[in-house]
């Protein structure tokens, strides 16, 4: 069984259809990456998939059950979301921000409890903010930044996470950074979901691949299936060089297609 | 830079002895020198004596009411602030006041207010009662806060509008003047009755916000996160948006419009509580209470013939020192 499904699943707002007919299955222990150009429905199918917001077409069914009869914070401990642009509205430090994890855990009177602790110490530990702990969240990198906004939803500790371009803005260090700690957390019963423009680190990271175009599914499967020149030509409208070796597949865009504006 | 964080416990070690300080020095305060102890046992052995009536019918009553208006106003700019997620948020900003302040102003124009001394409390929780639910008609489901904001505005503008429109047409100089001192905001000769009609209100307004603090922690990361958080938005809104206007339309029914407590005691408390939202809630509230305990002695002291009223006092001190703030934070305010 898969540990998140859905079958033909739509998402329609004032008449206009931006996602259609997707199926989508995602095993325990995978990362799947979902690629497209801007405006393909890839964030928008992230928050569908997350349970931020409901398909108004088709379910999402979550370990076997549909994610609408979830409580919602049942949902919110086991599938922790990374938005896009995830940032403080206010100078809390980065320890602060990690412990906001644990609010699925938590009653409105009490404080954290000793395995509230523990998890908001294995989270910062688990991606190296542990220096900065005691630092404002704002005054962060935006590579810290983002780990900071990984280790709060480790601490809640889900089984599933999605993650909106988490490396868009950051330096190679960091992507890199973010990128395998994402992976790292896809093992054993549990994956992740993670949208990226870059198709290099995709294909690095990634066990499958959903490649959408207009909100419809183009293709999916295994990266090496999914990442083809044709596939890549069709889509975004550009020429690429796609090498497959012992060093897995690696991905460099070349020039724009005059004929196949996406 | 690092966020000192400092024990709840240290905190409330400070401010709970300084909000009972204060309300001594509030009965202690006023035109009139009278004994507190002597007062106390002439209550407590059933005598009617002077001291005992200036106690209990007037300085009790007026320092409560300034106890509990200023922690409603201490607590509703702490959630709003953290709602809007704006520093710049203050109870009135949804119009609840203005609301409230034209229900009064209503019954003050028709002449209401002799006929009993329940009706000018009613007509300003009436007052923002609708403008509550006017509010609600023009958002509607929308999830944009800005949409609210605005929302407020309006209402706020079509308040000061009818407001200036009673002024106008006011039977008498006596009546204009009496709306006027009304709006400026005051705690002054209020019954105990004032207490029993407002406080309930207050209090379910309390219960409500202190009740969202976990939702307002979380949406320090956004809206969008809070939901993956598993929170419903708009019903946290909802209950926040109750919870303001039944406290804050209570207090200006009593009271008036009573300015910047709202806003600058949040500013104040922040540091505190090292900028999480929910411990700033009941910070405020008590830092509130104490401010306007002040205040109201302050104006008490200060004035020597005719009383400056309360809301004067809070903005002409608030006003500057919300100045001195904005300097203060500006860089670590995003």
């Amino acid at each position: 069984m898969s540990l998140l499904e859905c079958s033909s699943i739509g998402y329609r707002i004032d008449g206009i259809d931006i996602l259609d007919g997707i199926d989508l299955q995602l095993q325990a222990g995978e990362m799947v990456g979902l690629i497209g150009p801007n405006g393909a429905g890839k964030s928008s199918l992230l928050r569908l998939l997350a349970g931020v917001e409901a398909p108004t077409r088709g379910t999402v069914d979550f370990a076997g059950r549909p994610l609408a009869d979830w409580s919602a914070r049942e949902r919110a401990r086991r599938i922790g979301y990374l938005a896009q642009d995830a940032a403080a509205h206010w100078p809390l430090s980065v320890e602060q921000i990690v412990e906001l994890g644990r609010l699925p855990y938590q009653k409105w009177w009490l404080q954290l409890s000793t395995e509230d602790r523990d998890r908001v110490e294995r989270a910062l530990r688990l991606t190296e903010t542990l220096a900065y702990r005691n630092r404002v969240v704002t005054t962060l990198s935006g590579g810290e930044q983002t780990l900071v906004m990984l280790a709060r939803i480790f601490a809640t500790e889900p089984e599933l996470i999605f993650a909106d371009e988490p490396v868009a803005a950051l330096d190679p260090y960091h992507q890199l950074h973010v990128m395998e700690v994402l992976r790292g957390h896809a093992a054993g019963a549990r994956a992740a979901i993670v949208v990226l423009h870059d198709l290099g680190l995709a294909a690095r990271f990634c066990d499958r691949l959903y490649l959408l175009q207009h909100g419809r599914l183009h293709c999916s499967g295994a990266v090496g299936e999914v990442l083809t020149r044709e596939h890549i030509a069709e889509v975004y409208g550009i020429d690429s060089r796609i090498v497959c070796d012992a060093d897995g597949v690696s991905f460099t865009s070349l020039s724009r297609l005059a004929d196949q504006h996406p | 830079m690092s966020a000192p964080r400092l024990r709840p416990a240290a905190l409330y070690a400070v401010l709970l002895p300084a909000l009972l300080l204060m309300l001594l020095l509030a009965l202690q305060v006023g035109p009139v020198d009278i004994d507190l102890g002597q007062a106390w046992q002439d209550w407590n052995a059933g005598r009617t004596t002077v001291p005992m009536l200036i106690l209990f019918e007037l300085r009790l009553p007026r320092a409560l009411l300034a106890l509990t208006i200023g922690a409603t106003l201490g607590l509703a700019g702490a959630a709003l602030q953290g709602l809007l997620r704006n520093p710049l948020a203050e109870p009135g900003i949804i119009g609840v006041s203005n609301g409230a302040a034209l229900g009064a102003v209503i019954v003050f124009y028709y002449g209401l207010a002799g006929l009993g001394w329940y009706l000018l409390p009613l007509g300003g929780l009436l007052g923002a009662m609708v403008s509550v639910a006017v509010i609600f008609l023009l958002v509607g489901r929308s999830r944009s806060v800005v949409t609210l904001i605005l929302a407020g505005i309006a209402i706020n503008a079509v308040g000061g509008a009818l407001i200036a429109l009673a002024l106008n047409f006011a039977e008498s100089p006596y009546a204009m003047q009496e709306i006027v001192f009304w709006l400026l905001g005051s705690v002054a000769n209020r019954s105990v009755n004032d207490l029993y009609i407002a406080l309930p209100f207050m209090v379910a307004g309390w219960l409500l916000m202190l009740y969202c603090g976990r939702y307002l922690n979380a949406l320090t990361l956004g809206e969008e996160t809070a939901v993956s958080m598993g929170f419903d938005v708009a019903r946290m809104r909802l209950l926040l948006v109750i919870g303001v206007t039944a406290s804050v339309g209570a207090a200006v029914s009593v009271s008036g419009n009573i300015g910047f407590v709202g806003l600058v005691v949040p500013h104040l408390m922040r540091p505190f509580v090292a900028f999480e939202p929910r411990r700033l809630l009941p910070a405020s509230m008590v830092a509130g209470a104490i401010l306007l305990l002040v205040a109201d002695s302050a104006v008490q002291l200060l004035s020597a013939t005719r009383e400056m009223k309360l809301g004067v006092i809070t903005s002409l001190v608030g006003a500057p020192f919300f100045l001195y703030l904005i300097l203060k934070s500006r860089n670590t305010l995003q």
